[in-house]
């Protein structure tokens, strides 16, 4: 937008021409090029060590690559081959798929639980919701230590209460199950209060009358949750699932700092929750540093988050498809 | 009808059930990190704090495994950077994709919407030789210059900047001729300090807490960050339980202080965050 010297207020000195047509043209410089430089920083750091990296990936997958990588010898799909007849790296996808679903569909139920209690009239509701938020402001390798330890088979809290109730000690760290399990359990803790935050922020946003108007209906509390809540939550609970499903599939400090000792980053003397990213970091980084079969891992775990997140997407639009209240509204 | 939001016991038991879970564990570390290494072994497990905190502590910071006091710094000189940084690259590209007219904007804005989707944690095999190449291995700029910029970040304040930010003041800005520097500086910057600093919060955190790129890349022992310092603790051959938990409570203490100190803040720009996204 050109700059009209006639319209500045008359307090400010009238400068010489020369300069205000060098000003003109500056301003115009200005407005047409400058948003590319503040916008310019973001795209040159995210693409040389966000995009860059992602993508050199597959290259480097389709290579026989050590820490050296002098002459790396191209061996196309080799790795991937190798790959799918590796009984590890299935056995980290199955342990990673289980935890994700243990953990995930628990962490948004009980979020929309919590969401819901949140959302009526409370005392103290800065308190409550910072109560519930306090897990996710914490250190994660710190908390996946002390839950080491709450877990632990001897000494460990959970067995002592499971004791009290008639339950025998539990090996948490070498039965396969119960090692998801805890690490689920320890994910939930951090993120269900996350996640009631950003339902309850949707929640607030539905108008009341249509409260108002069902129990008119007489439409009860839960039937309400269930027919009104719930569908019009239902983008916002999308948005949760694919956050979860990309976070929760990389999983990787939980399941690493639960476990100590020889090898930690195997999950488990026998792998029992070795998470694919692990086994990524397993194969790439000390002592193996095997680039390029890593980098395959790092590729079908992509692919494997692109499948999970679209068959999310896919259930939940058909299991909301009917919301009948969408039409009334 | 306010029967229907009224909170009745049962909805404070519920919530009093769920804040005591949500806090025990912390509790609990700092109740270890307060006792001597006996306390794992003890049946039952003692939940209040013991005398022993200050012992644990100059133990901690004399450990030669964990090199705690130097994780400390460097975690705190990493996240700091990183903070400012992100704050000033975010509100500047939020500032110009809210106010500025450009050729290619909404495009633009599209692409770093899409960024946030990318799980740019499977880079950095790529990343790490980038880093042997430029020699930052083991050193801070590993960590550092990768994390300068975020999706989020510039996505979250071109929320906030289209909103909180008069176009009218920056008209009438241009008018007395400043530039587009200037009012960034004089008017945006001043508008947005509410949302920066939500998003200074949540960098600050995030960053302090970042596990598995620093785990990769730095691998000298006498150099890491607090979470790495606690990795060592944890998978040391000898192990004090009791130093292991102060090494954690102290990691956790300036995101508690943070938390406590800016609780409202960092929920309001959370769910503010959730309704625009």
């Amino acid at each position: 937008m050109a700059v009209q010297l006639d319209a500045r207020p008359p307090v400010a000195p009238a400068p010489r021409t020369d300069r205000s047509r060098r000003g003109h043209r500056l301003s115009r410089f200005d407005t047409k090029y400058s948003p590319y430089f503040y916008i310019a920083p973001f795209f040159l750091l995210f693409g040389v060590f966000g995009l860059y990296p992602l993508i050199y990936t597959f290259w480097v997958s389709l290579h026989d690559w050590d820490l050296l990588g002098t002459s790396p010898a191209f061996i196309g799909l080799d790795n991937y081959s190798a790959l799918m007849g590796d009984p590890d790296f299935w056995h980290s996808v199955v342990n990673t798929l289980g935890i994700f679903v243990i953990s995930t569909v628990p962490q948004l139920l009980l979020a929309l639980w919590l969401a819901n209690l949140l959302n009526r009239q409370l005392r103290a509701r800065t308190g409550w919701r910072m109560a519930v938020l306090v897990p996710n402001v914490t250190s994660t390798a710190a908390v996946a230590i002390v839950f080491g330890v709450l877990f632990g088979r001897e000494f460990g809290m959970i067995n002592w209460l499971l004791d009290h109730v008639g339950i025998d000690a539990i090996n948490w760290k070498a039965n396969r199950i119960a090692s998801w399990v805890a690490i689920s359990t320890m994910v939930d803790w951090r993120w269900t209060g996350y996640n009631a935050l950003i339902f309850l922020a949707a929640m607030q946003a539905i108008p009341r009358d249509l409260y108002e108007s069902a129990s008119i209906d007489g439409a009860t509390r839960s039937r309400q949750f269930w027919s009104i809540t719930v569908p019009l939550l239902k983008p916002t609970i999308i948005f949760a699932v694919i956050i979860s499903t990309i976070g929760g599939l990389q999983l990787f400090t939980e399941p690493r700092m639960f476990h100590s000792g020889t090898n930690p980053i195997r999950g488990g003397s026998l792998r029992e929750s070795q998470t694919v990213t692990m086994y990524m970091f397993e194969n790439a980084f000390a002592p193996n540093y095997n680039f390029g079969y890593g980098s395959a891992v790092a590729w079908l775990l992509f692919a494997l988050i692109a499948v999970v997140a679209a068959i999310n997407v896919l259930l939940l639009r058909r299991l909301g498809g009917g919301g009948g209240l969408k039409e009334d509204a | 009808m306010s029967r229907i939001w009224s909170a009745g016991r049962l909805t404070y038991l519920a919530l009093i059930l769920t804040a005591v879970l949500s806090i025990f564990p912390i509790y609990w570390m700092f109740v270890v990190a307060s006792r001597t290494s006996d306390a794992m072994g003890q049946v039952p497990p003692p939940i209040t704090p013991g005398g022993n905190l200050g012992a644990n502590i100059a133990q901690l910071f004399d450990n030669t495994d964990a090199y705690f006091l130097t994780g400390l710094i460097n975690s705190a000189i990493v996240a700091t950077t990183v903070t400012v940084s992100v704050v000033f690259f975010s509100t500047l590209a939020g500032f110009a994709f809210a106010k500025l007219r450009f050729r290619g904007r909404n495009a633009l804005l599209l692409v770093i919407i899409a960024t946030m989707m990318v799980p740019t944690q499977l880079g950095i095999i790529p990343l790490y030789m980038l880093m042997t190449k430029l020699n930052w291995n083991d050193r801070l700029p590993a960590v550092i210059v990768p994390a300068l910029v975020t999706g989020f970040g510039v996505f979250l304040m071109r929320q906030y900047a289209g909103q909180a930010v008069s176009t009218e003041l920056i008209e009438a800005a241009r008018m007395d001729g400043c530039n587009s520097a200037r009012i960034y500086w004089n008017v945006v910057l001043p508008a947005l300090r509410p949302a920066a600093a939500v998003l200074g919060l949540l960098t600050f955190m995030t960053t302090w807490n970042d596990f598995l790129w620093p785990y990769a890349v730095l691998n000298d022992p006498e150099n890491p960050t607090v979470q790495l310092s606690l990795r060592a603790l944890s998978d040391g051959y000898y192990q004090d339980m009791s130093q292991v938990f102060t090494g954690t409570a102290i990691a956790t203490l300036p995101l508690l202080l943070v938390f406590v100190v800016f609780g409202r803040q960092i929920i309001g720009g959370i769910m503010e965050g959730a309704v625009k996204a």
